[in-house]
């Protein structure tokens, strides 16, 4: 019962970002290009719902174009993360035991030793920052997360006897990781999806607070926050509104992705 | 008085009932062998006695422990009795114990929760306790880890700490279920003799009929929450009065009609195979590799079902991987119809020969429908026959199911029907040769009799052969022609089943029979 | 024992062989010439070959590779370029501030979850752990910079408790030094004491659904000394993990806040090397760190090991 609610709690709170996200490709409040520093800093009003920046723009129009930034780098990271650490999982299962495995789970050990933020850092430094090294940054370190996630998840399977019974069936292990193995882990990997989907959308936020994430003028959260701070005494909205942009989001993630597990789990579904 | 008389209790978990009116007794040094299938709630009787029941239980009725109702007590008086009047044993002794305790503390936890006493006399009675119960510390060190002891060791670890404070009454669920038949006969020989010394009344619940015959004063037999029969253990062999008293014992004893393997050509031949497993690797090479099987010859004829016996270990179900051509050999050879078996066999290989495995629950891939499942092996065949959907209906109607079973999903079966399910699934190439790898142990006896009778069946009319491997020697008596008994990777005692077993000529055959719980002669419905 | 910690050991080298190789060639490999992303594309040619000599540029990859490694062993980060001082002694005085820092934030993160995590397992979907569970929600979903902005505003602008930012150094005493710490360290904390409370919960609940938690039941142990003394201790294994993880997280990770509360540390030196394109000191320090964590692993191994007499005998 409990997870039904997180789960519907969870989905209403991303479903009313996505939508911003997407709404704002065809309107906004008011264009978040134009400048009007004679209105700059005002508090909430009519007008300007969550008030205006420091540059006088519609922090709530602000707002829904920077969700498009957050959703898209999370989103592409994640995909890169499923995209390669999947198969990696799912080959060091296969090959449980041999070399291959043992390669493969070296390579994640050394990823889960780099500092994350810091080898997004290095990333951007060498490379420049931009959106798009964000992305990679963020994607580089959801690979070990799901190649784990899927190799654990996997080799309780590969010990159940119908994989046997497909072994005896003439199958190899190929075959049997697609046919057998990945539809009985893709629950998890929904679940540990909007976790690291949330996790994306905070860490994207960071690296635009330090200027390493989408440059201007493109609207970010973090960057609406860095900007936000030196004026905090005199314009708390700035940053009050944006840091909740983030921390719904993320909590509507998480509490999805907890829902998600419950509602997905066939144990606790048979409990039920 | 009885030490422990439970009456007419009912007991509901969240609303829905699991005990319908249970009524027993145990008298002091009683030994009370409580029988019945898995959902009779006979374990669920036991927790009701020491109130550690799942989260939601409700009991009524009443549970007099030395003329105390222990329904009536509360949560710390409970725990003053736990233990201490009422010790507890049960089914898994591998995970019963915290790994990360050594077997002294673990003990002498039990008298340290209940005695005012300092931590050497704790210790001086769990070392006498494990004493007790066979464990020695000249051999077996109190500063042991569970994990460094076998199963039939820990169990005996588990039996220290239920007796640590001579309880009145000891219930044992399931004690030996997991294990082997001859540490089987060594627990039950010991809680038989703790019982005798202490005076201890003993609830012995299990689902062998053959394990309380051989030590229990009084019988209850449970069905559905009900207790539906009881008396003295005498009853086996006067006569059980309940008509599912009466279907159980006949399960238990049943011998399925068959007619009997005619001798065909040789279609498998195991020849010196050798099946190693490599060291474990470390930083300085490898450790000496284990040789699992070692040295097996043996042949299986067409039509015959051949049995293979041995405890767990003995290397039959790594015989069984390498029979199958799923894992290499390091020596000797095997060949199917003439031709070697080896891991990159050829498909039509494969499809002569087929598996049925022992957990009816993991066998199967959750998410496929039944059709799917059994149509699986048609993935040997060049090309997917044309009447795929015919076949695999034909195969389980074969197997006493229907077609309209295809479009279901397997958790919508129960265990004997998934068993059922399985060997449709072996069936549907029409192999030569069935392999069935404890294919009925999981298994209640009475469904377990209707299995038996169905391969019996399945034999005769298409002419199967069987490699049937079983660690239970009832079950290989009742089904094959020819038995091989199996003791560490090597087959010590072959030949014809009936004269293995009642003349057999190898020390570690006549240890099994021996140790195998039997019912009493003249025992049948 | 001793085979399980060697064992442990070369995998740490390894590790480290590995991870200073990933860093070379990302730094000094990636980049073509080092010297000239260093100096901007308006270099000029003899300034170039100045630095090029002056950073050793001109020998092979591999004997680069090598002196940088070695250099290290001995304690010889090299010079930094923009500073113009030895990088050994910067990251010295760094780690004033980023070691104690992160410790702290351990402290503080361990202290709130091992006890919300043991009386949210304790209660088990009642009232209690309903809360707990949703304040940790809400703790994973704070981005921790936002939330050490509000800390300023209220603790620091509006209440002035505590410094809006800089750090006072540890020559006054302890307090002063603590003081400018207690923001960051409470920011950092948050989440990873909402990560902690929720693994906390959880390894506590699986162990109290064990088979031994029954036995433990059956002797007469109260529900209570059930959970001291058997699902504790083998809760604490993924625990353990957890901590290790957040510590080298904790130490690398401040960049962020330390950002925020304008502290002098670790991250922040990376970031402004980073800006001044000082491959030199970024080299360092990131080695440092990846240093840092593997060593942090490797102590949580042998923890392990302390903790489970399995590992202990196993081969």
């Amino acid at each position: 019962m409990k997870g039904r609610v997180s789960l519907w709690l969870g989905l209403g709170l991303t479903l009313v970002f996505a939508l911003a996200a997407a709404v704002s490709f065809l309107w906004v409040p008011q264009d978040v290009t134009q400048l009007a520093i004679a209105n700059k800093m005002k508090p909430p009003s009519l007008a300007h719902l969550l008030g205006t920046d420091h540059l006088g723009r519609d922090i709530l129009s602000m707002i829904m174009v920077g969700a498009r930034t957050s959703i898209a780098v999370a989103l592409v990271a994640v995909g890169i993360g499923m995209g390669l650490g999947v198969p990696l999982g799912l080959t060091a299962a296969a090959h449980r035991g041999g070399w291959l495995d043992e390669i493969i789970m070296r390579g994640n050990d050394l990823v889960f030793a780099f500092p994350s933020l810091i080898i997004a850092i290095l990333i951007t430094a060498v490379f420049g920052p931009s959106a798009l090294n964000a992305i990679i940054a963020i994607g580089i370190f959801n690979i070990p997360v799901f190649a784990r996630v899927t190799r654990g998840a996997a080799l309780s399977l590969w010990t159940r006897d119908w994989i046997m019974a497909a072994r005896v069936a003439g199958k190899g292990k190929a075959r049997i990781s697609v046919e057998h193995i990945l539809p009985n882990v893709l629950n998890l990997l929904i679940v540990q999806g909007t976790i690291q989907f949330s996790l994306g959308i905070l860490a994207e936020a960071g690296l635009s607070y330090v200027g390493l994430g989408a440059q201007p003028p493109t609207p970010s959260w973090g960057r609406m926050l860095a900007e936000s701070q030196t004026m905090i005494s005199l314009a708390p909205h700035m940053a009050i509104f944006p840091g909740l942009a983030i921390l719904l989001t993320v909590l509507g993630l998480n509490l999805m992705g907890d829902g998600l597990r419950d509602w997905l789990d066939p144990r606790l579904r048979r409990a039920r | 008085m009885s030490l422990l008389r439970i009456e007419n209790l009912h007991m509901a978990i969240h609303g829905f009932p699991v005990l319908k009116g249970v009524s027993l007794a145990v008298g002091v040094g009683e030994v009370l062998g409580v029988i019945g299938e898995s959902g009779s709630g006979k374990s669920m009787t036991a927790f009701s006695v020491m109130q550690l029941l799942p989260e939601g239980a409700v009991c009524t009725g009443r549970i007099l422990l030395d003329g105390r109702d222990v329904l009536d007590e509360d949560e710390a008086a409970l725990c003053r009795m736990r233990g201490r009047d009422v010790g507890m044993v049960f089914q898994e002794p591998m995970t019963a114990l915290n790994p990360l305790k050594n077997i002294g503390a673990q003990v002498a936890e039990t008298v340290q929760i209940h005695a005012r006493v300092g931590k050497a006399e704790a210790w001086a009675r769990a070392r006498e306790a494990l004493a007790r119960a066979e464990l020695p510390e000249e051999r077996f060190p109190m500063s042991r880890f569970p994990h460094e002891l076998s199963g039939g060791q820990r169990q005996r670890v588990v039996i220290a700490m239920a007796i640590a404070l001579r309880p009145k009454l000891l219930i044992a669920d399931e004690p030996t279920t997991a294990l082997d038949v001859t540490t089987q006969a060594q627990i039950l020989a010991l809680l038989a003799r703790l019982a005798r010394e202490d005076g201890m009344g003993l609830l012995l619940i299990t689902h062998d009929l053959a394990v309380v015959a051989g030590m229990a004063d009084r019988i209850a037999i449970m069905k559905n929450g009900e207790v539906v029969e009881e008396g003295p253990v005498s009853l086996l062999q006067a006569g059980l009065q309940h008509p599912y008293s009466q279907a159980l014992l006949a399960a238990s004893t049943h011998q399925p009609e068959r007619d009997g393997g005619e001798d065909g050509d040789v279609i498998l031949k195991a020849e010196g195979v050798i099946r190693d497993y490599s060291g474990k690797r470390h930083l300085w090479g490898r450790a000496a590799p284990f040789r699992a099987v070692d040295q097996v010859s043996f042949t299986i004829r067409r039509g015959e079902s051949l049995g293979l016996v041995g405890e767990s270990g003995c290397g039959k179900s790594t015989l069984t991987r390498a029979l199958l051509g799923l894992e290499p050999i390091q020596g000797g050879a095997i060949t199917f119809r003439g031709q070697p078996v080896h891991p990159a066999m050829g498909n039509e290989m494969r499809a002569g020969m087929q598996v049925v495995f022992q957990d009816p629950y993991g066998s199967f891939n959750p998410r496929w429908r039944v059709e799917k499942l059994v149509s699986e092996p048609f993935h040997l065949m060049p090309e997917q026959p044309q009447n795929a959907r015919d076949r695999v209906a034909e195969a389980l109607e074969a197997v006493g199911l229907t077609s309209a079973d295809m479009e279901k999903y397997i958790h919508e079966f129960s265990g004997g029907q998934r068993q059922r399910i399985a060997i449709a699934r072996a069936l549907i190439t029409r192999p030569d040769l069935i392999v069935l790898d404890e294919a009925v142990s999981a298994l209640d006896v009475s469904v377990r009799a209707q299995v038996l009778d169905l391969l019996a069946d399945l034999s005769d009319r298409l002419g199967l052969t069987y490699l049937f491997i079983s660690h239970d020697l009832n079950v290989v008596r009742a089904i094959t022609d020819r038995v091989m008994v199996m003791q560490r990777g090597r087959i010590v005692e072959e030949g014809p089943t009936d004269q293995v077993f009642t003349h057999p000529s190898h020390d570690y055959t006549r240890q099994l029979l021996t140790a195998a719980p039997k019912l009493p002669e003249g025992a049948a419905a | 024992m001793l085979r399980y910690v060697t064992k442990r050991f070369l995998s740490l080298c390894v590790a480290l062989v590995v991870a200073s190789a990933v860093i070379f060639t990302l730094v000094e490999v990636v980049p073509g010439d080092p010297a000239s992303f260093m100096l901007g594309i308006n270099a000029q040619e003899d300034t170039l070959a100045a630095l090029r000599e002056e950073l050793g540029l001109n020998g092979s990859l591999l004997s680069r590779y090598l002196d940088w490694v070695g250099g290290m062993v001995r304690g010889d980060f090299g010079t930094s370029y923009t500073y113009r001082t030895d990088v050994a002694g910067m990251i010295a005085d760094r780690m004033q501030v980023s070691l104690p820092l992160a410790l702290y934030a351990l402290a503080l993160s361990t202290l709130i979850a091992f006890p919300a995590g043991i009386w949210a397992a304790a209660r088990r979907g009642r009232v209690g752990d309903v809360a707990v569970m949703g304040a940790t929600q809400l703790g994973l979903a704070v981005p921790n910079f936002w939330f050490a902005m509000l800390m300023v505003l209220v603790f620091a602008i509006k209440l002035r408790w505590f410094p809006a930012g800089g750090f006072a150094g540890w020559e006054k005493g302890l307090w002063p030094g603590l003081k400018s710490l207690t923001l960051p360290a409470i920011a950092l904390a948050l989440p990873q004491a909402a990560i902690l409370t929720r693994v906390m919960r959880s390894a506590l609940i699986d162990a109290l659904g064990e088979d031994y938690i029954r036995t433990a039941r059956a002797k007469g142990l109260t529900r209570g000394q059930a959970l001291r003394r058997h699902a504790l201790r083998n809760a604490l294994i993924p625990v353990l993990t957890i901590i290790g993880m957040q510590f080298s997280f904790l130490l690398a990770g401040a960049i962020i806040i330390e950002n925020v509360f304008f502290l002098p540390g670790l991250g922040r030196l990376v970031f402004q090397s980073i800006s001044a394109r000082d491959l030199i000191v970024v080299e360092s320090v990131v080695m440092l760190l990846v240093f840092a964590v593997i060593v942090v692993n490797f102590a949580v191994d042998l923890a392990y090991a302390l903790v489970d007499p399995r590992l202990r005998t196993r081969e």
